[in-house]
C-alpha cells in the first residue's frame, strides 16, 4: 500500500518532470526539471531493493552531474544555431534510434519490465546491497578488473577536464 | 524487527517538533550568545529571557509582504526557498537520539543512514543556485554560485573523512555506529577525520568563517538578497536545520551519540541517553556561534585552497592509513566488534 | 530492510505539507502592495546595469567536474571500507592501486594549475 503510494508519487514526478525538461522553452528550467526526474528514478531503484544504487543515483546524478549541467548552461551563451533544421533532424535521428533500440529490446531477457504487482512491498525484508556489491568488486575471480579500470577512466576524465578548462582560462579571463 | 505503528507515529510527531524547536531555539541562542560575546543584551523582551522571540519572529514573517523583484522568474523564485528547506528537514529523519526499549529512537532506521544524509544533504545546493539565478540580481547569482561551488568542494572532503569512519565501524547504519562506540568513541580512533569533518561542517552549512554565500561587504546578502517574508525565513530555517543535523551527526559519528561516558549504552536509561545526545549536539551548535565571533572570514581563493589542497589530500591520507591499519590487523583487529 | 522507508515516506509527506502550508498561508495573509521602485533589483542602491544572467568563470565548471570524479571515487571506496577488515591485505592492495591512480590525477591537476582559484 505504502509502496504503491510511493511508486505513484515518484514515478509521476519523474514522468512529469521529464516532460517539462523536454518541452520547456528555457534550458535552465529544463535542467531544473531533471532534478525531479532523477529523484524519481532514485526512488524506483530503492523500491526495487537496490538501496546503495539509489543513494549513488542521488549523490552523483542529482548532487553532482546536475550541478555540472547547470554550471555548463550558465557558462555558455545562448546558441541560436541550435534551432537550425539540420541540428533538429540530427537530434531527432539519434533519440529516435535510441528509443527504437530500447523498445525492441525491452521485452527480451534482462530488460524485461516487472509488472506493477511484483513491486516489492515496503514491509518486506530485502537485504542491504552495499556489502554484496563491495565483495563482487573486490574478491578475486570477480569484477576486480572493472573496479580498477574505473579508476583509469576517472583519471582520463580528470586530465580531460583540466585540459579543456585550462584552454578556456586563456580565452576568457573573466574574474568571478 | 517491527516497530509498533503507534511508536512510529509518536516518533515522527515528536521528531518534527524537536527539529523545529531545535532550529528555532538555535536562532535565539545565536542572537543571545552573539550579544553576550559583544557585550550587548540581545532579544530579551519577548517572554522570559526572550524565549518567545522565535515565535514572535514567525508571526512577523507570516504577515510580511513578499516582494517579487522586477525581471525575476516567478515560478522558480517562489520554489527556491522550499527547495532549500526541504532537504535539510529530510536529513533530520535519519538522526538517532538514543535507544528506547532496545530500539533506536529515530524516524527512519536505515541501513545506509550515513549515505542517505550525504545524498539528501547534497540537494540543498539547488535551493541556493535556484534562488540566486531566479532573482535577476548579479549579487544573488554570484552568491549562489559561490555557495554551490563551495558546498560541492567541501562535500568531497566530508564524504572521504566519513569513509574512514565507516571503515572503522564497518557499518553505515547510524544507530549501530553509536553502539559500536560503546567502549571507545570514534574521535579517539579517527581524530583526523573528526578534524576534517569539523571544518567541512562549517563550510557545508555556509556558516562563518565560510559564509561566502552571504558575505555582506561583498555581495549585499548573496542569494537571498531579493527575498522577504516567509520565503526569506525558509532559507534560514533550512540553514539552521542543516546546522542541527551536522552538529547531531558530529555527535553520532565521533562522540558516541547517546553514549554517556563510563556507562554502557544498554544500562543507560533512555532519557539519560537522549539528554546526552542533546547535550553533545548543543555543544556543537554553540561552537557554530563561538567560531562565528572568533575567526575572521576567509578569502574565496583561500577557501578553495583549503578544500582542494589541504582537506582533500588529508582525508585521503587518513583513509589510506586507516585502511592499511584495519586490513593488516585482520578481521579481529582493533575495535573489532565483528 | 525497506521497512525503514515507510516512516520516511510519512516524514516526507509531513515536511511537504508543512512547507507548502506555510507558504500557502503566508501568500494569503501577506498581501502585496506594489509601489514604484519597490520591485527594483537591490544592488546597493545603484541602478542595475545590464543583465544579471551573465557568463562567469570557467573555474566553477572545473570544480563541478572534479567533484563528480572524486565523488564517484568515494562511492567505490565506501564499498571497500565497509569490509576493509574482512578483505584484508589483497583488498588493501587492490584499493591501493585504485587510490594511487587517482592520486596521480590529483597531482596532475595541481601541476596544471587546476586548483588555483586566483588566476
Amino acid at each position: 500500500m505504502a509502496s504503491l503510494l510511493a511508486f505513484l508519487l515518484f514515478a509521476g514526478l519523474a514522468v512529469v518532470c521529464a516532460l517539462v525538461a523536454l518541452f520547456h522553452r528555457s534550458v535552465v528550467h529544463s535542467a531544473f526539471a531533471l532534478l525531479g526526474t532523477l529523484l524519481g528514478v532514485a526512488d524506483l531503484f530503492l523500491q526495487l531493493g537496490a538501496d546503495y544504487l539509489a543513494m549513488t543515483q542521488v549523490l552523483i546524478y542529482v548532487g553532482g552531474i546536475l550541478v555540472l549541467i547547470l554550471f555548463g548552461l550558465m557558462l555558455t551563451p545562448p546558441d541560436r544555431r541550435e534551432l537550425r533544421p539540420a541540428r533538429i533532424f540530427l537530434g531527432l535521428a539519434v533519440t529516435g534510434a535510441g528509443a527504437l533500440l530500447f523498445l525492441t529490446r525491452m521485452d527480451s531477457g534482462a530488460w524485461k519490465a516487472a509488472p506493477l504487482q511484483e513491486l516489492p512491498d515496503l514491509a518486506n525484508q530485502a537485504s542491504p546491497t552495499a556489502e554484496p556489491i563491495g565483495l563482487a568488486f573486490l574478491e578475486r575471480d570477480s569484477w576486480l578488473l572493472a573496479f580498477e579500470f574505473a579508476s583509469v577512466i576517472l583519471l582520463a576524465a580528470l586530465v580531460g577536464a583540466v585540459f579543456i578548462a585550462r584552454r578556456r582560462f586563456r580565452v576568457d579571463d573573466e574574474g568571478a | 524487527m517491527d516497530v509498533p505503528p503507534l511508536r512510529t507515529a509518536v516518533t515522527i510527531l515528536v521528531g518534527f517538533g524537536a527539529m523545529m524547536s531545535l532550529a528555532a531555539g538555535m536562532t535565539l541562542v545565536e542572537r543571545r550568545l552573539s550579544a553576550f560575546i559583544q557585550e550587548r543584551y540581545g532579544p530579551n523582551r519577548v517572554g522570559p529571557f526572550g524565549l518567545l522571540q522565535p515565535l514572535a519572529d514567525l508571526i512577523k514573517f507570516v504577515f510580511k509582504e513578499e516582494l517579487l523583484p522586477a525581471g525575476a522568474n516567478p515560478v522558480l523564485f517562489k520554489l527556491a526557498p522550499a527547495l532549500a528547506a526541504i532537504p535539510a528537514m529530510l536529513t533530520f529523519a535519519a538522526i538517532p537520539f538514543g535507544f528506547y526499549d532496545g530500539r533506536p529512537i529515530v524516524v527512519a532506521d536505515m541501513e545506509i543512514g550515513v549515505l542517505y544524509i550525504l545524498a539528501i544533504g547534497s540537494l540543498g545546493v539547488y535551493g541556493i543556485i535556484l534562488g540566486g539565478w531566479a532573482s535577476n540580481n548579479k549579487y544573488s547569482l554570484l552568491g549562489g554560485l559561490r555557495a554551490s561551488a563551495q558546498m560541492v568542494s567541501y562535500e568531497l572532503s566530508l564524504v572521504l573523512s566519513l569513509v574512514a569512519v565507516l571503515a572503522v565501524t564497518g557499518d553505515m547504519n547510524l544507530s549501530r555506529i553509536v553502539l559500536a562506540q560503546d567502549s571507545l568513541w570514534n574521535v579517539f580512533t579517527q581524530p583526523l577525520a573528526c578534524l576534517v569533518f569539523l571544518v567541512t561542517m562549517f563550510a557545508e552549512t555556509n556558516r562563518h568563517p565560510f559564509d561566502f554565500a552571504e558575505c555582506e561587504p561583498e555581495l549585499v546578502g548573496g542569494f537571498h538578497t531579493e527575498y522577504s517574508g516567509m520565503r526569506f525565513a525558509l532559507f534560514f530555517l533550512g540553514e539552521y536545520i542543516a546546522m542541527v543535523v551536522m552538529a547531531a551527526l558530529m555527535a553520532v559519528l565521533f562522540f558516541g551519540g547517546c553514549d554517556v561516558p563510563f556507562l554502557a549504552i544498554a544500562d543507560t536509561p533512555w532519557w539519560a541517553g537522549a539528554l546526552a545526545m542533546l547535550a553533545k549536539t548543543g555543544f556543537f551548535l554553540v561552537l557554530y556561534v563561538w567560531v562565528r565571533w572568533t575567526l575572521p572570514r576567509f578569502r574565496y581563493d583561500q577557501l578553495m585552497w583549503l578544500g582542494w589542497r589541504v582537506l582533500l589530500p588529508l582525508s585521503l591520507l587518513n583513509l589510506a592509513v586507516t585502511g592499511a591499519w584495519l586490513a593488516l590487523s585482520g578481521p579481529a583487529g582493533p575495535g573489532g566488534a565483528h | 530492510m525497506l521497512a525503514a522507508y515507510a516512516p520516511l515516506l510519512a516524514w516526507l509527506v509531513l515536511v511537504l505539507v508543512f512547507v507548502t502550508g506555510l507558504l500557502w498561508v503566508t501568500d494569503r495573509i501577506g498581501r502585496p502592495r506594489p509601489a514604484t521602485g519597490k520591485a527594483d533589483t537591490y544592488e546597493c542602491g545603484m541602478e542595475p546595469v545590464g543583465d544579471a544572467h551573465r557568463r562567469f568563470s570557467v573555474h566553477y565548471y572545473l570544480v563541478a567536474v572534479l567533484f563528480i570524479l572524486f565523488d564517484v571515487e568515494a562511492l567505490f571506496l565506501i564499498l571497500w571500507a565497509l569490509q576493509a577488515r574482512e578483505l584484508g591485505t589483497p583488498g588493501l592492495l587492490e584499493v591501493g592501486f585504485f587510490l594511487a591512480v587517482l592520486a596521480v590525477g590529483w597531482l596532475h591537476i595541481w601541476r596544471r594549475g587546476g586548483l588555483e582559484w586566483d588566476r
